[in-house]
């Protein structure tokens, strides 16, 4: 399959709909797995990586599933299809430059489900569903697991749980990450305060491409951190009740920016998308905050000409990679901001023409 | 109790077990983040090699470096990558692991999913001991042995494949 093919589509996780998408983006569920009697990749040999490898195309191939997942093999795509398939969070940045050897991924045509093969660990199975899907993520990811396991002996410790490289991973080997969208506790400051808040309870922030990453946009991914010593259900329930709190401080943020500030934010969101379709230059970082500006009019209802999977859309395109297989060449940094800017000027005047 | 490096009260603290000698660690605040054991952004995860680094720090390095049996890896090379390198490793540095699970996790044991093959190995080797116990008239041991069988074959119904 050419991935090019990939372009036009949003993945699952950015359709924009499903429950609490007003401000989930999205779901994710990752289990850590590895292979008995085999090194973990950071120790393994070239010929073993290439047995695992061969082992999990093949489990992949055979898994009794009611999709297909298709295999890339990473060593042999181009840097610029690495970085495409890492911004559709398909694949790690670590899988695409970090980690050597070799190495690829199985995925969905839908890009919900993928299968890392050869990261920091034999396998990272992931689930991705748009909008806040705990349940259903498990429920997908816990078929594909137990299709694997009847086909592949996984390393299983009947006091560690499932054995992982890092012991920060071991037991369950499972990090969900729910993406969210938090304008307006950003806009009236209270952000910090909830985040001191998750520390304390063992659950990370991060920012949109995880460990590491800025918080862009105003998007932020909550995950927990422990894996050993809890159900998963266990762990679920947990990051899903202090979601449901961060829902409803974001929500009460709006209602308060809407009763207080109606007019001013109104001109900030007709100013962000001003700017986004009149400027000339433009980098991925202001792109996105402009958006995150855009994202909160269109859930305030303070415009209605816009709809949200547009906004996604243009998200998703304006990023580095995206926009060069839209061009269809190479561009350095200076050229990347002027071909986004006409990118965007360009979308944006065929979402004005249509709603006239 | 005041912090190992300077007179300040002591708020972090670290146990570490390697050959069965316990080592500890105890730091003010400052003396944690200067050190990297704390970081300083957002995120409450710590930094494990800072931490490992750290409990070998603390006290004269073991003259032997254990090493794994099957991987080769030592104690010492698993210090500085914070990454295992086999899953034998979790047993070859057992005395270690478990202190350095509890800082992590709050736990040193699994209780989540199980394998459907370990479930069954699992259930195999309690029928065995469900049997030695009747034949020696542990009827309390049996009992108990009974309702962990039952609640693997529960799990197996949950979870099809």
């Amino acid at each position: 399959m050419n991935l090019d093919s990939l372009l036009p589509n949003l993945g699952e996780w950015l359709r924009g709909t499903g429950p609490e998408s007003d401000a989930v983006v999205s779901t994710r569920i990752r289990l850590a797995r590895n292979l008995a009697d085999y090194p973990f990749t950071g120790r393994g040999s070239n010929a073993q990586k290439a047995e695992t490898v061969a082992r999990a195309k093949e489990a992949v191939a055979k898994a009794d599933l009611p999709y297909r997942l298709d295999y890339h093999d990473v060593p042999g795509l181009p840097a610029l299809d690495r970085q495409f398939l890492v911004e559709r969070q398909l694949i790690s940045r670590e899988l695409a430059a970090v980690v050597e050897g070799p190495r690829g991924v199985a995925f969905d045509a839908q890009e919900s489900v993928s299968v890392m093969v050869n990261e920091e660990d034999h396998l990272r199975l992931q689930v991705l569903r748009s909008g806040f899907a705990l349940e259903e993520a498990w429920a997908d990811i816990d078929r594909l697991d137990d299709a694997l396991e009847a086909r592949l002996p996984y390393a299983f410790h009947p006091q560690f749980g499932y054995l992982t490289a890092c012991p920060t991973n071991v037991g369950t080997g499972l990090r969900a990450s729910v993406m969210l969208h938090l304008p307006a506790l950003g806009l009236t400051k209270q952000i910090d305060k909830v985040f001191r808040a998750l520390q304390k309870i063992n659950l990370a922030v991060r920012g949109l491409h995880g460990e590491g990453s800025r918080a862009f946009g105003d998007l932020y991914q909550i995950s927990n951190q422990v894996t050993l010593g809890k159900s998963e259900a266990k762990i679920l329930g947990e990051i899903r009740e202090v979601i449901l709190t961060i829902l409803q401080y974001e929500r009460q943020a709006r209602t308060v920016l809407l009763k207080e500030r109606r007019q001013a934010e109104q001109d900030r969101v007709a100013r962000a998308l001003g700017t986004l379709g009149s400027a000339t230059m433009i980098t991925a970082e202001e792109t996105m905050e402009l958006l995150s500006v855009v994202r909160l009019g269109i859930h305030l209802r303070l415009i209605d000409d816009v709809p949200a999977t547009a906004v996604n859309q243009l998200f998703i395109q304006t990023q580095a990679a995206h926009l060069q297989k839209l061009v269809g060449h190479p561009l350095d940094g200076e050229e990347r901001n002027a071909a986004r800017a006409k990118y965007l000027k360009t979308r944006l005047r065929e979402l004005g023409s249509s709603r006239q | 109790m005041t912090c190992m490096f300077c007179e300040r009260p002591a708020t972090v603290h670290l146990t570490d077990l390697v050959d069965g000698k316990k080592r500890e660690a105890h730091l003010c605040d400052g003396c944690a983040r200067d050190r990297g054991l704390i970081p300083a952004g957002p995120g409450p995860q710590l930094d494990l090699t800072a931490l490992l680094g750290l409990l070998g720090a603390a006290r004269p390095a073991v003259s032997a470096d254990p090493a794994c049996p099957a991987c080769g890896l030592t104690y010492g090379a698993f210090k500085a990558a914070g990454r295992f390198g086999c899953p034998h490793d979790y047993d070859a540095f057992r005395a270690a692991l478990d202190p350095l699970l509890e800082r992590v996790h709050r736990a040193t044991a699994h209780a989540g999913k199980v394998p459907a093959a370990a479930r069954a190995a699992e259930a195999d080797s309690l029928r065995g001991r469900l049997r030695d116990a009747v034949a020696a008239e542990q009827y309390e041991e049996a009992a108990r042995l009974r309702d962990r069988i039952r609640a693997l074959e529960a799990q197996a119904e949950g979870t099809p494949g």
